[in-house]
């Protein structure tokens, strides 16, 4: 392993408008620097000399080096500088010839002042025809899963059972302990938070009302569709995206398999009855969340709080945040499902498809939520 | 040009129960292009990934550029890894950085050379592989098959390596490209003194342009050397590579 000595390049000022270049030292990639500060900084400035480039003293030289050495030769001679090169050994010369055939003159790319003024409104032009295209592509999106949804009503056999149980076990079972944990945790953030303003007017019994309506009507739903967006529907990207990259899709299409068939469909499926389930979990720990919390915080026994809650849950409630689960889950999978066919053939886009999966269907459900909250309060539910 | 670049002896190894080499040795000399060559599963990837520190071996001992490599301290495994280039079977280009970004991007970390000067040396050896000057500012996954190969190796090249390890260079390739390539690998050493290891089965590689080759099999080197050398071998590897179909073929119609 031996070592490079520095690039060393020298000036000499001669008379008659000429000028002596000397080069010394190993002209390698590691040991170019110098040289190349001093090249740079004195190739410019000159106009119309004559220039002796004594090359003798060059070590060992590479392509970085070479590359260094031709680009300032040929500026000196575009400032119309006459060059003689001195001293070439037959590396150097061989290098040089090798080099030289593959470089080609730099094209001058003007670019345009008022391209760059315009740069903004390409920019918002094209996000504008993105969107179009995104909303185009997942209108067809939704008519191809529609059909495969009624070719599966029609034909019952040519559902598959195995896959949607199999999705059902990933999506729901599986997905239990963090809703016990979120559910949990909103219970008692809500009763806590509930509990102090109450204990203000002595109107403790009324956490019961409240945390069973907001825990049944709103939050469950939500807090459930939310942590299955970001868990379902990032693996139902992730492993469609994935098929598309190793052209498993592909295969399936010309053997006759409707993808959507026999990967959208079933996902859809057991995210439609996985889902609700959840909600029903989740409401059930948030209220036992909330049960603990008042027996601690404000002395309601378990008693009393079971005996007011059937009085101030009414049926109601629990039914509309359960009418909004299957919506979720048909949001998140469908969502997931799409992003995951538009994911293209570099392993980059399967994060970014992922990502925009979660971030979609995050937002629509929450948009669903809140259109249902409207609209249910206005018909006076 | 006897000058050893590359010594493997006694390699031992086995994944699990698995017995993948048991006592390969063999020899590269400076200036040659060496072919690997053996059926599927005969761990000539293997080795390659061993030559390149990528995997160790059970036992044995790699030699490469005179540093013992499975007992190598951090400076001077950096050295080694500035004086190579390695082609992998896909390519491996960064997804996420065009073509240009992908063939300077050791330029960029290791040296301090200016933007421009990088970009030139960039554009250069992108030349060199034969890509079409547009490609420098193309992504990966917008290339074909063969100009990812092309693109790879202008990587490879980047650093002006000593040793350029190439794992299965034209297999994925057409005919003609393949051949292209071939000829380009062969130019590369001629023009710039590279040594080339190559992992490959390309039965066409190793009549035009590999000097001396081993073959693999049975865990072991059964043959090394030249063509005409490794042909009268009897061993059944060698028999079953070369008595073949498309090996009669090639035998007749000779080099």
């Amino acid at each position: 392993m031996q070592t490079s000595s520095p690039a060393q390049f020298s000036l000499i000022e001669g008379n008659d408008n000429e000028l002596t270049f000397k080069c010394a030292g190993d002209w390698t990639h590691d040991v170019l620097l110098d040289a190349e500060k001093k090249l740079s900084a004195l190739s410019d400035t000159y106009n119309s000399r004559t220039v002796v480039w004594d090359v003798s003293g060059v070590g060992e030289i590479d392509s970085a080096g070479m590359m260094l050495f031709i680009h300032h030769y040929d500026q000196l001679q575009a400032n119309q500088c006459t060059l003689i090169i001195t001293g070439a050994r037959t590396d150097f010369e061989q290098l040089y010839q090798l080099l030289r055939q593959y470089v080609i003159p730099p094209v001058e790319t003007n670019r345009d002042f008022r391209s760059r003024l315009l740069r903004p409104f390409t920019t918002v032009g094209k996000s504008v025809s993105t969107f179009i295209e995104d909303v185009l592509a997942f209108l067809a999106f939704l008519g191809e899963s529609f059909l495969a949804f009624m070719y599966a009503l029609c034909h019952p056999l040519s559902i598959r059972y195995d896959a949607i149980i199999k999705n059902i076990e990933d999506t729901g079972v599986r997905a239990m302990p963090i809703i016990a944990l979120t559910s949990i945790l909103i219970g008692v953030v809500i009763t806590y938070q509930g509990a102090v303003q109450l204990e203000k007017f002595g109107a403790h019994i009324f956490i019961v009302d409240m945390i069973s309506i907001s825990m049944t009507r709103e939050l469950a739903p939500m807090i459930t569709a939310i942590v299955v967006a970001g868990r379902t529907g990032s693996a139902f990207t992730a492993q469609i995206g994935v098929m598309k990259i190793t052209e498993e899709i592909d295969a399936m299409r010309i053997m006759g398999f409707d993808p959507h068939q026999y990967l959208v469909v079933p996902r859809i499926t057991a995210l439609i009855i996985a889902l609700p389930l959840l909600v029903i979990f989740a409401d059930l720990m948030g209220l036992l969340a909330g049960m603990f919390i008042s027996n601690i915080h404000l002395n309601l026994s378990y008693s009393e709080f079971i005996h007011r809650l059937q009085s101030a849950l009414e049926l109601k409630h629990i039914v509309i945040g359960l009418i909004k689960a299957p919506i979720f889950a048909w949001l998140i999978a469908t969502v997931a499902c799409f992003r995951g066919f538009q994911v293209a053939n570099t392993t980059e886009s399967i994060g970014r498809y992922t990502t925009l999966s979660v971030v979609n269907a995050i937002f629509l459900v929450i948009a669903c939520d809140a259109i249902f909250s409207v609209v249910l309060t206005e018909l006076g539910l | 040009m006897s000058n050893t670049i590359v010594e493997v002896i006694d390699v031992v190894t086995r994944f699990g129960p698995n017995h993948v080499h048991d006592g390969v040795s063999l020899h590269v000399c400076e200036g040659e292009i060496y072919g690997l060559l053996g059926g599927s599963g005969s761990g000539k990837s293997t080795l390659l990934k061993q030559m390149i520190m990528l995997l160790r071996p059970e036992s044995g001992n790699i030699h490469i550029l005179g540093q013992d490599i499975l007992d190598i301290d951090h400076i001077h495994a950096d050295w080694l890894r500035r004086q190579w280039g390695v082609l992998f079977q896909s390519g491996a280009l960064f997804s996420s950085m065009t073509v240009a970004d992908n063939v300077g991007i050791r330029l960029k970390q290791e040296t301090n050379l200016s933007e421009k000067i990088i970009s030139e040396i960039v554009q250069v050896k992108i030349n060199m592989v034969g890509l079409p000057q547009h490609a420098a500012e193309l992504y990966p996954a917008e290339l074909s098959g063969g100009m990812i190969k092309r693109a790879a190796l202008a990587r490879a090249l980047a650093m002006d390596p000593k040793l350029l390890f190439l794992d299965e260079p034209t297999s994925g390739l057409d005919p003609v490209g393949a051949q292209d390539f071939d000829n380009l690998i062969l130019k590369l050493r001629d023009m710039l003194g590279i040594t080339v290891v190559m992992v490959t089965h390309d039965l066409d590689s190793i009549w035009s342009i590999v000097d001396r080759f081993a073959v693999l099999g049975d865990k072991k080197v059964v043959a090394e050397g030249a063509l005409d050398d490794v042909l009268k071998h009897s061993h059944p590897v060698v028999g079953a590579f070369f008595g073949g179909v498309r090996g009669q073929l090639r035998n007749l119609n000779g080099k």
